[in-house]
């Protein structure tokens, strides 16, 4: 069984008015299987948390680790982090210009993999997950992200999940921007991935309306860099009536 | 962007769009004069009709270039006055060609009746090549049944020379001639393509010269009723490669696609010029050019410009440049021209961008397992393909989609 352990995660990024402390502390595991989901206020640093596991060079690790089935995640790669088995669904996914939706899967999938997908089963995984998430086929054609409304982009980001089958997936604000039957397409990706590779699930949100729809098996608050406090689905029904106000104290951080 | 809706019959407009993208501006230190916009004051030409530009065969009726004209002023004119002042070397060169039915390769004198017939030089460096050259190339193509030849240069060493070449298409005649430069070069030269009644030619142009060679063309074709041109330049290796396509659609229902694809390393500057001139009815033209742009100095200049004239009532034109810049210290300059001289027109327009593959698209490409490597060569062969795909000899675009990963393999330690 796999596990992915954050411990004592300190990140920082560089800004304009100098070195700025995002995560001060943060202690999470999870385990394959397991939904996890991080709530919390506009700079929190929940989307921090997301980019420093799949390792974006902005963001600074000063002290902590984290560990994927004991392996140190922080020495790999953006690459070997994906390769490892870890997944980011991005909030702002970018346009890749001149490369197609098909042609991107098939080089993502022939990566993670090591060699290239049998192209008779690959091609009809993939058709089945682009009706299953009402992708039109035109998609295939289309180069990855460019022109794209954001409930495609997130579709897009969610077709990835199904197809990479990876151990761990972070989904960084996968409803924002989404309207209802957008949000329940998406979610019902997410659901089948688990349902089919049983990953482990870390839902980032800042909103209580995913959670109607994807439920997690723990809620972490995230306030001010850190875990501030954690509980069962409740937490979310309870943050969903009462907002975060409670957890508000002056900070430095937006 | 279609601008002909806006325009009342017998309008005369000139819609310069220009757009310099720039990942970082890379003005040689010290350079005295250069700067951003200076161009503004000194080079300034009043508007005028393209097909009014000044045309001699004779060199000495241009002036001394200065860098400042406007068919110079993006081109580091100083590094080659050699071919645009100095004498030139005119005499025939060595010529390698792959055997085909129905085209003929051989010299002919400068009294062949075919010179001069497809255009004249509008600047300094064409005029020399064409003052100075002893004999002309002649590639003649006729037969019906689609045929393709390979003409190769390769030994033309680092003297200064000046070449002429023609191209002809007879009328309903069809073929694909490819010409191949590698080796050195120093070289001015034009090349006239001629196409007759309903020919179908396409003409590839291909620059694989050494690191050192200079290389300055001007392509004239004519393109006769029905007839079909598709013209493509393909740009990769050499220290200056500047490809100045211009294109009469001289007969009623002619059609011209013009491709042209150009990888610019560090150092390197790759400059085309296109020119499209719809001189007939019911004629139709495509210009497609795509270009990356990797290392310290790798610069590129596309022109298009486009004139329909006043004859040329039902036309049909498009005229796109694309360029990838691939690492900082780039340049790419981008400047299409829309002239319109008549509001009957079926369609006109044109498209420029250049866009970055910036760190956040490898950080995408790299979060779902692929290499950078890999990420790069996904990208720019993507970007490249399209126009690739489109030459139609399946023999050269295979080797092209090799050279173009090679390209990229040889500038990433930069």
């Amino acid at each position: 069984m796999s596990v992915l352990e954050i411990k004592d995660l300190h990140v920082s990024v560089e800004t304009d008015q100098g070195t700025k402390q995002i995560l001060r502390g943060v202690d999470l595991t999870i385990n394959e299987g397991e939904i996890h989901a991080i709530m919390g206020p506009n700079g929190s640093g929940k989307s921090t948390l997301a980019y420093t596991i799949a390792g974006h060079p902005k963001y600074h690790v000063e002290s902590g680790s984290i560990l994927l089935d004991g392996a140190e995640v922080l020495k790999m790669t953006v690459d070997a982090r994906a390769r490892a088995g870890l997944f980011l669904a991005m909030q702002y996914p970018v346009e890749i210009p001149g490369v197609t939706v098909t042609n991107f899967l098939r080089t993502a999938k022939t990566a993670i993999e090591g060699e290239a997908p049998p192209i008779r089963t690959w091609i009809k995984d993939v058709r089945q997950a682009m009706t299953d998430l009402r992708m039109d086929k035109a998609f295939a054609e289309r180069n990855v992200n460019e022109g794209f409304s954001g409930g495609e982009k997130k579709r897009n980001e969610i077709l990835q999940l199904e197809l990479l089958k990876p151990k761990f997936a972070v989904l960084d604000e996968t409803d924002s921007g989404l309207d209802v039957d957008a949000l329940k397409i998406v979610s019902e990706g997410v659901n089948r991935a688990k349902a089919n590779t049983g990953l482990g699930l870390l839902l980032i949100t800042h909103y209580t309306r995913i959670l109607r729809y994807i439920h997690p098996d723990f809620v972490h608050v995230f306030v001010n860099g850190r875990i501030a406090e954690q509980g069962g689905p409740e937490l979310a029904d309870r943050l969903e009536d009462e907002g975060y106000d409670r957890f508000l104290v002056p900070s430095n951080v937006g | 962007m279609s601008a002909a809706s806006a325009l009342s019959k017998s309008a005369l407009k000139t819609v310069p769009a220009p757009s310099t993208s720039a990942a970082e501006s890379v003005l040689p230190a010290g350079q005295h004069g250069i700067k951003e916009h200076s161009d503004g004051r000194f080079g300034y030409v009043p508007v005028q009709t393209r097909s009014d530009r000044f045309k001699s065969v004779n060199v000495a009726d241009f002036e001394a270039v200065t860098g400042r004209e406007a068919v110079w002023k993006h081109s580091p004119v100083a590094k080659f006055t050699d071919l645009t002042a100095g004498h030139v070397d005119g005499s025939r060169y060595p010529v390698e060609s792959t055997p085909s039915p129905d085209i003929s390769v051989e010299w002919v004198p400068r009294t062949d009746a075919r010179i001069g017939t497809a255009g004249l030089p509008e600047e300094r460096a064409a005029a020399n090549a064409w003052s100075a050259f002893d004999d002309a190339l002649a590639i003649t193509v006729s037969g019906e049944e689609a045929k393709e030849i390979t003409v190769t240069r390769s030994t033309l060493g680092n003297s200064t020379r000046g070449a002429h070449t023609i191209i002809e298409a007879k009328p309903f005649s069809q073929a694909t001639v490819i010409l191949q430069n590698t080796g050195g070069a120093r070289l001015t030269e034009n090349l006239e393509i001629i196409l007759g009644e309903s020919a179908n030619l396409t003409v590839v142009s291909l620059q694989e010269w050494d690191d050192s060679a200079v290389h300055l063309a001007n392509h004239f074709a004519s393109v006769g009723r029905d007839a079909r041109l598709k013209h493509v330049v393909v740009s990769l290796g050499g220290s200056i490669v500047r490809i100045n396509p211009s294109v009469r659609l001289a007969g009623p229902g002619s059609d011209t696609l013009l491709l042209g694809l150009y990888f610019a390393d560090a150092g390197q500057h790759l400059e085309q010029q296109v020119y499209v001139f719809h001189d007939a009815p019911k004629s139709r033209s495509r210009v497609n050019y795509k270009g990356a742009l990797q290392g310290q100095g790798a610069r590129t200049v596309w022109i298009g410009d486009v004139l329909i004239g006043n004859k040329a009532a039902g036309t049909d034109s498009y005229e796109q440049n694309r360029n990838l810049v691939l690492t900082e210290g780039t340049r790419a300059d981008s400047i299409p021209n829309l002239e319109i001289e008549t509001g009957d027109i079926v369609g006109a327009g044109h498209a420029s961008a250049t866009g970055r593959f910036d760190d956040e698209q490898l950080f995408y490409l790299q979060a779902r397992g692929i290499t950078e490597e890999e990420a790069r060569r996904l990208v720019v062969r993507g970007f490249l393909t399209e126009v690739v795909q489109q030459i139609g000899s399946p023999e050269l675009e295979a080797r092209l989609q090799l050279a173009i990963e090679a390209e990229l393999i040889g500038t990433d330690d930069k």
